[in-house]
């Protein structure tokens, strides 16, 4: 990249390979394709990712992304308002849905309690989930946290916080390995944990 | 259990090599720096994934090189087990198992049990405790894959609990509620791991006891004496009573991470008293142990790997070493030595198989007995 002809091209390159599983190779085709489109094209290109940006919301009641303010799930009239399942960001959102077996609401917490990346409770949203709860209607919580060390910090701070408030807490039954992160099981396996919750134990 | 072939890339000094090896004694000889331990260090890789001397992995690539194949045909409970391990500078160690890779390398951890003994070893002896930590949940890892996921998950659990000692207003009520979590979490798994590792000393001290007089012939006395804080209190009592301090210190002062292993020669500790020979015999009667204890578990002989075992040893103690050996007790045996003629004489005093493979610069020669 040192003698590159362009000031405007490399910094295209480096903003690509910037994104995860990009490098500068990829970067570079990336922006060559980029360069042969029309204007037109490009400018759709470039306006969409700052319309997402500039206008995505969270959902004011579950974190999850949403145009409006409250995303097509909490709005959905088809859904189970007595169950919500707590996930820790959006991507388990998406793996949860894909296997179709889960009707209820979403609670993203947006990341686990994990003080080597800077994350303490504060950071994550427990009293939104509180809120929810006293605000009444909800009877189940699934705790489907990634099995990992800091998966189960989390789900005991949660239970610990739930503990008198009248609401069951259930996690799911693990067809996935100790270890496994919620967003590599397989669906089937994801689908079948879902539907076979057992009752959390504070052990 | 016996590896029958095994075969070499751009491993440390070796650019290619392929080795067929006897089911009982296989001896390698040559100059210093010829290559003999590096050929042990490839096949305790096969075992354990990973370097016994160095645990920077791309550092096993052959100078000027960018990777190494390490691969080892092994019989195994009568079937064929090709084992492969491959690293490419820059990228992730793979490992499979007849062309099938590991997800985890920890999946492979046992199955092919093998214990070393080297002249590193008395860092056993010499090195801080961490050093007999290691000892211990190597051993009991090797047969024990929930001793494995409970230690790795206490070690995550330990790290979050000291940064949350270092980082985290200890104003704030959240601060006092996740350390009850992390002391709940790390009194579930340590309790555990502690109760395992004071079942496995008590189980090895005997037989280290028996292997200790066995080589030495004599009257000396030596013990293993397991210290943990667990001993003593309820693991998480004792956090709760250290909480404070904890604070002060920035992190975790109790737990199964101060365990110790008090390695004893006539009630007084060995490092203090033992001469080079004995403190060799000691631990070479501390991995025979670990062997017999490790059969005894898996069911199958592991392989054992001797480096430079005779050094410092007189001549009566090598004898009893070979004969022990050689023993149906032992399974195959590979021995580094630098001195051809010690070993040859050595082993004309037993009657089993041995191969012995002199090394020079660009050539191995293989002589059968
Ligand atoms: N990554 C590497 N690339 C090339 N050579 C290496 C590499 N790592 C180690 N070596 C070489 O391997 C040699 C050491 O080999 P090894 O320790 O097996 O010798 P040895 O035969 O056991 O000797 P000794 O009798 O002294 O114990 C050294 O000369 C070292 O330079
Ligand atoms: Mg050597
Ligand atoms: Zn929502």
């Amino acid at each position: 990249m040192t003698n590159s002809p362009s000031k405007l091209l490399d910094n295209a390159v480096y903003e690509f390979s910037k994104l995860p599983g990009i490098g500068k190779r990829t970067a570079l085709r990336l922006v060559l394709h980029l360069l042969r489109k029309s204007e037109e094209e490009v400018n759709v290109f470039g306006q969409s990712m700052i319309d997402l940006r500039k206008n995505i919301k969270r959902c004011k009641i579950c974190n999850n992304i949403s145009d409006t303010d409250t995303c097509n799930i909490c709005s959905s009239p088809s859904r189970d308002t007595t169950t919500v399942c707590v996930v820790e960001n959006i991507k388990e959102v998406i793996a949860v849905e894909n296997t179709a077996q889960f009707h209820g609401l979403y609670h993203v917490l947006g990341g686990l309690i994990s003080p080597m990346d800077g994350i303490g409770p504060s950071d994550l949203d427990f009293d939104g989930l509180l809120h929810r709860i006293r605000a009444g209607g909800v009877r189940e919580i699934i705790l489907a946290l990634s099995a990992t060390p800091e998966g189960d910090t989390t789900n005991f701070y949660i239970y610990r916080k739930l503990g008198n408030l009248p609401v069951e807490i259930t996690t799911l039954a693990r067809g996935v390995a100790v270890g496994d992160e919620l967003e590599y099981a397989d669906e089937v396996t994801l689908g079948r944990s879902i539907m076979n919750r057992i009752k959390f134990e504070a052990t | 259990m016996y590896l029958k072939k095994l075969s070499l890339i751009n491993f440390k000094n070796f650019e290619h090599v392929e080795l067929e090896f006897s089911e009982k004694i296989n001896c390698f000889t040559g100059l210093n720096g010829i290559g003999k331990t590096n050929l042990l260090d490839a096949i305790y890789y096969l075992s354990f994934c990973k370097s016994y001397f160095n645990q920077i992995d791309s550092q096993n690539i052959k100078h000027d090189t960018d990777f190494f194949v390490i691969q080892g045909e092994f019989v195994r409970q009568e079937r064929l087990e090709m084992i492969y391990c491959g690293l490419k500078s820059g990228k992730k160690k793979i490992f499979k198992r007849n062309d099938k890779e590991y997800e985890k390398l920890s999946e492979h951890i046992g199955l092919i049990p093998a214990v070393i003994i080297s002249p590193d070893d008395n860092t056993l002896i010499i090195g801080g405790s961490e050093e007999r930590r290691k000892y211990i949940d190597s051993v009991i890892s090797q047969f024990d894959a929930d001793y494995l996921h409970r230690l790795i998950k206490y070690n995550r659990i330990l790290m979050q609990r000291n940064k949350m000692l270092k980082d985290f207003s200890a104003q704030k009520t959240v601060f006092k509620e996740t350390l009850d979590i992390y002391d709940e979490q790390l009194a579930a798994e340590g309790s555990v791991i502690f109760s395992k590792r004071l079942d496995f000393i008590d189980k090895l001290l005997p037989i280290f006891q028996k292997y200790y007089s066995l080589i030495s012939k004599g009257q000396e006395t030596v013990d293993l004496i397991f210290k943990s804080q667990l001993l003593e209190a309820n693991f998480i009592e004792m956090l709760q009573a250290a909480r404070n301090k904890d604070m002060m210190l920035e992190y975790t002062s109790v737990g199964i991470h101060k365990d110790d292993l008090s390695l004893e020669l006539q009630n007084r500790a060995i490092k203090k008293i033992g001469s080079q020979g004995q403190q060799k015999t000691y631990l070479a009667a501390l991995k025979f142990a670990q062997y017999e204890f490790l059969k005894s578990v898996s069911g199958l002989k592991p392989i054992l790997l001797l480096d430079d075992i005779f050094d410092k040893f007189d001549s009566e103690r090598v004898g009893q070493i070979i004969e022990l050996t050689a023993d149906a007790d032992f399974g195959q045996i590979f021995i580094t030595d630098t001195n051809e003629n010690r070993i040859k004489n050595a082993l004309s005093q037993i009657s089993v198989k041995s191969n012995v493979y002199s090394i020079e610069k660009n050539t191995i020669e293989l002589e059968q007995k």
